[in-house]
């Protein structure tokens, strides 16, 4: 049996009279990669945002692990192990890349075991460790990619919610970023991920949501939807 | 010799108006509002002190129930008045922070009535003679006191938890969040911060003049606003070098006969340069536009 670890029902979220989510439902089941794709304004980052309670929706339910989210504090959901990777990557420019990486443990209370996860996001980045003293704002785009995806691994997390890691990266590090991504779920971290970039999210992915502004427009396992030929139309460019 | 005399004093008002900027500048940056009334905690606190006096005695005592009463009123204030407020427009902010500025104004004016009062026990008389040099021990209190200020606090927020954690709140507060820090928290403790910095600079200005009105932090507290901005509003070491500045450009210009009655004014042109050359301010940071 598989174990649901988020489930979201109904969803509706507005920007004042703009409604940005129109009543989406969507769940993530444990081991798993879900992909959520759709096109520029679709709601794909509102949702995320809704998720982790940087927004609050006007109705529906989100579920984690039996915790209802639509009331919990922001700041309290990372450490029930739900931990967000922002669009734009949002990176503390002003921090190290060492200091950084330690607000990503800010509710860690176990320092062993920081000390740990540490060590083990050295070694998956190690352009991290080499410049741990830099200023993160001096970092590449896609080093800051990196350093936003290490921040998040140190708050040992059960689940990763990554808003288009992507995002401005050169072909070579796309690549790299999923590879990257593939990881998580081998540590044995389940993922939900936003992308534009739906050909390589969906080859990554077991699940696919489609969101077309502000509905799920179509839903399925990532290896038949890709041969969908309307999602093949609209998302793949084929 | 004179211009040496007249560098250790301005360094030394400079340091009060610094530590005072320190307030603004924190709370600018994390909380990102001005706090107009910040200034009027400095004139709650030499009453805090006055009172402490009265019943007990001893400065020392006075100066740490100030500290601590000026905490309180600080979290007080940002709880009552500010956070209900999270979200709405600046400019509604600020006018509260204006009417709370009013607020306490009347209040010490009811409670203590408008002649002023005089703690004369705070005062540090005497001087150090130094060649010909002559330097009041206030002088040197204000400067420790500056150095030691500036140095904890910037240990602080580089090596402490909750200081890096104010780093991140000011610089992205949904991402701070993300994070799982309490960002209503940090502000808590920002406020905290800058009221008990704002009661010591009230007592290192008592204790060189010990008369005490409630329009006691109106100047002081433009000036180390002023001080604040020409830093780069926000910046901690702005605020230190912004104060400095400051208060070495106002003693200079005291010390020559001729811009002597024009201090207030020169003071404020040094802002309008700073800012046509650098608008965000000497150590002010150019806001980035994110990728
Ligand atoms: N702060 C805001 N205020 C008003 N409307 C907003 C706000 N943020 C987003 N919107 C609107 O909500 C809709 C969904 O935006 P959202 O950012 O969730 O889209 P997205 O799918 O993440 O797009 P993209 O791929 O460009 O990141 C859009 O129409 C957008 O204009
Ligand atoms: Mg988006």
């Amino acid at each position: 049996m598989s174990e649901t670890l988020l489930e979201v029902k109904d969803l509706e979220v507005s920007y004042g009279v703009i409604r940005a989510l129109k009543g989406i439902s969507f769940k993530v089941e444990r081991g798993e990669i879900v992909s959520l794709i759709g096109a520029n304004g679709a709601g794909k980052t509102t949702t995320l945002h809704t998720v982790t309670g940087l927004l609050h929706p006007s109705a529906g339910s989100i579920v984690y692990k039996g915790h209802d989210l639509t009331r919990t504090p922001a700041h309290k959901i990372v450490s029930m192990g739900l931990v967000h990777v922002p669009e734009g990557r949002r990176i503390f420019q002003n921090l190290s890349v060492y200091d950084n990486l330690l607000m990503g443990a800010y509710s860690q209370k176990n320092k062993a075991k920081v000390n740990e996860d540490m060590t083990l996001v050295f070694d998956l980045f190690p352009r991290l460790k080499e410049r741990r003293k830099q200023m993160a704002g001096t970092l590449s785009g896609g080093e800051q990619q990196m350093l936003a995806m290490g921040k998040a691994l140190l708050s040992d997390p059960e689940m990763v919610v990554l808003d288009e890691p992507s995002m401005g990266l050169s072909p070579l590090l796309v690549s790299e970023v999923f590879e990257i991504v593939k990881t998580f779920r081998e540590n044995g971290k389940t993922v939900l991920l936003v992308e534009q970039n739906a050909k390589k999210a969906m080859s990554i992915s077991d699940r696919v949501y489609v969101l077309e502004t502000g509905s799920i427009i179509n839903e399925g396992k990532a290896s038949e939807l890709i041969n969908d030929e309307s999602i093949k139309k609209a998302y793949l460019g084929e | 010799m004179d211009f040496l005399v007249t560098l250790i004093n301005g360094l030394s008002s400079g340091g009060t108006y610094a530590i005072i900027a320190l307030g603004y500048t924190m709370v600018y940056g994390i909380a990102k509002m001005l706090n107009f009334a910040h200034g009027d905690i400095i004139m709650v606190g030499g009453y805090a002190m006055y009172v402490t006096l009265m019943a007990m005695g001893h400065p020392v005592i006075a100066v740490c129930a100030a500290a601590v009463f000026c905490m309180i009123l600080g979290i007080v204030i940002e709880k009552v008045a500010y956070k209900p407020l999270r979200g709405a427009s600046p400019l509604a902010v600020l006018i509260t922070a204006i009417g709370v500025s009013f607020l306490l104004q009347s209040l010490a004016q009811i409670i203590f009535g408008s002649s002023p009062k005089m703690p004369l026990k705070l005062q540090i008389s005497g001087a150090v003679t130094i060649g010909a040099m002559r330097i009041d021990y206030s002088t040197i209190l204000t400067l420790a006191v500056t150095v030691i200020i500036m140095v904890a606090l910037s240990v602080f927020v580089k090596y402490s938890k909750t200081g890096r954690a104010m780093v991140a709140v000011s610089e992205d507060r949904d991402a701070a969040l993300l994070m799982g820090i309490n960002t209503n928290r940090i502000i808590t403790i920002t406020f905290a911060i800058g009221s008990v910095l704002a009661a010591v600079a009230g007592y290192l200005m008592l204790c060189k003049a010990p008369s005490l009105s409630n329009t006691l932090g109106s100047m002081p507290g433009i000036k180390a606003f002023t001080a604040a901005v020409i830093g780069g509003i926000g910046s901690i070491p702005g605020a230190m070098v912004g104060g400095l500045l400051l208060g070495v450009v106002e003693c200079i210009s005291y010390s020559i006969p001729a811009l002597a009655p024009f201090t207030d004014a020169v003071e404020f042109s040094i802002l309008i340069i700073v800012l046509l050359v650098k608008p965000s301010g000497i150590l002010g940071k150019m806001r980035r536009e994110k990728v």
